[in-house]
């Protein structure tokens, strides 16, 4: 993927500090990091009134894991906030920006000489890999999981899929454009139902709170996987045609 | 207390080891790894606050922390991705330097 970054260019490689700057620079870091560390060994630690404080609101937030009644209950506008950002991302990277056509998010290569070894392991990772992600999706409401760890773990099931090459992702599609934005979507969506319903910006209703949680963590969960997928994608397929062109560059030009 | 001031002074050394990075490299691509060091000392410095005792944990610096994760990914990911736009233009450059 980045074999076409030359990290060595003799032209941008240094910084063009002098040896006596580096030096400087060096000891300022130093005395600012040893700084750090005494402020952290001498300044007394802050009382867990906060800890306390979630976990006895922890029963009415409708899961049993606290980092994920944080997230998704009692600070859900950061959640929103970071799904927004990752929407920002893809859109700024997502190819052919402006044509939406079709509606496969993906095509089977007919025509492509297939590695049998990768075929293979995707055939056999990819449905544990979903399994996986989706007890991960599960257990996130009364252990160490969630959102997050599914979408990061089917991304890398759909990119294992992509790195065997027997289907190519048309970003272009419907299904695909949908599946980038659904997770912003559905919080939105979410978010100005608790306000009919409550009256407060994501306050879900009280009995109801775990379904709504659920709800919106499939929806990221999808987001997140489709964002990571085309983030991973992009930048392969883009170092591919810059490899292209620099090798155009040394044909053309000999240096 | 000790394991705590071990995931705190290391997340200051990355930290520190980003910082220097960063100040040292000229290549962008060794800049954003050195940016990436730094904020994984952050992030591991905010979590080893999080332990306010053997049993209780603070739940808040973990979720941050966590957003913060995918974050850096996804911003890491635009900052190559230009990264990328740079060079191509540079390649452009050096293929039609009268332009």
């Amino acid at each position: 993927m980045f074999r076409n970054l030359e990290l060595v260019e003799a032209d941008s490689n240094r910084s063009g500090l002098s040896v006596g700057a580096l030096w400087f620079c060096a000891l300022l870091i130093a005395v600012t990091c040893g700084a750090l560390i005494a402020a952290i060994v001498l300044s007394p630690k802050a009382p867990p009134e906060i800890a306390a404080l979630i976990a006895s609101a922890l029963p009415q937030s409708g899961v049993e894991n606290p980092v994920t009644a944080v997230l998704l209950n009692f600070r859900s506008y950061d959640t929103l906030l970071e799904i927004a950002v990752l929407l920002i991302v893809a859109v700024a990277m997502v190819p052919g920006r402006t044509r939406v056509s079709g509606s496969r998010a993906a095509t089977v290569n007919t025509d492509h000489n297939k590695d049998p070894m990768l075929a293979d392991l995707v055939r056999w990772l990819v449905p544990i890999a979903v399994l996986v992600s989706g007890s991960l999706l599960w257990s996130g409401a009364y252990a160490p999981g969630g959102a997050f760890q599914a979408g990061a773990v089917l991304a890398s099931a759909c990119i294992a899929v992509v790195l065997a090459q027997n289907h190519s992702l048309q970003w272009q599609s419907h299904r695909a454009r949908g599946s980038l934005v659904i997770g912003l979507m559905v919080f939105v969506a979410v978010a100005i139902a608790c306000v009919a319903i409550t009256g407060t910006l994501l306050q879900y209703p009280g009995a109801h709170a775990a379904s709504y949680i659920l709800f919106i963590e499939i929806a990221l969960t999808l987001s997140i996987a489709a964002t990571l997928l085309l983030l991973f994608t992009c930048l392969s397929t883009t170092s591919a045609t810059v490899e292209r062109s620099m090798d155009g560059a040394k044909t053309g030009h000999p240096a | 207390m000790t394991q705590e001031l071990i995931y705190s002074v290391t997340g200051i050394a990355l930290f520190a080891i980003g910082l220097f990075g960063l100040i040292v490299a000229g290549h962008i691509v060794r800049k954003l790894v050195a940016i990436n060091m730094m904020g994984i000392g952050v992030f591991m410095l905010f979590l080893a606050t999080a332990l306010h005792g053997p049993d209780t944990v603070d739940p808040i610096p973990h979720a941050l922390v966590l957003t913060g994760i995918v974050v850096a990914v996804a911003g890491t990911c635009l900052c190559l991705w230009l990264a990328i736009s740079i060079s191509k233009l540079d390649n452009e450059k050096r293929k039609n330097p009268q332009q």
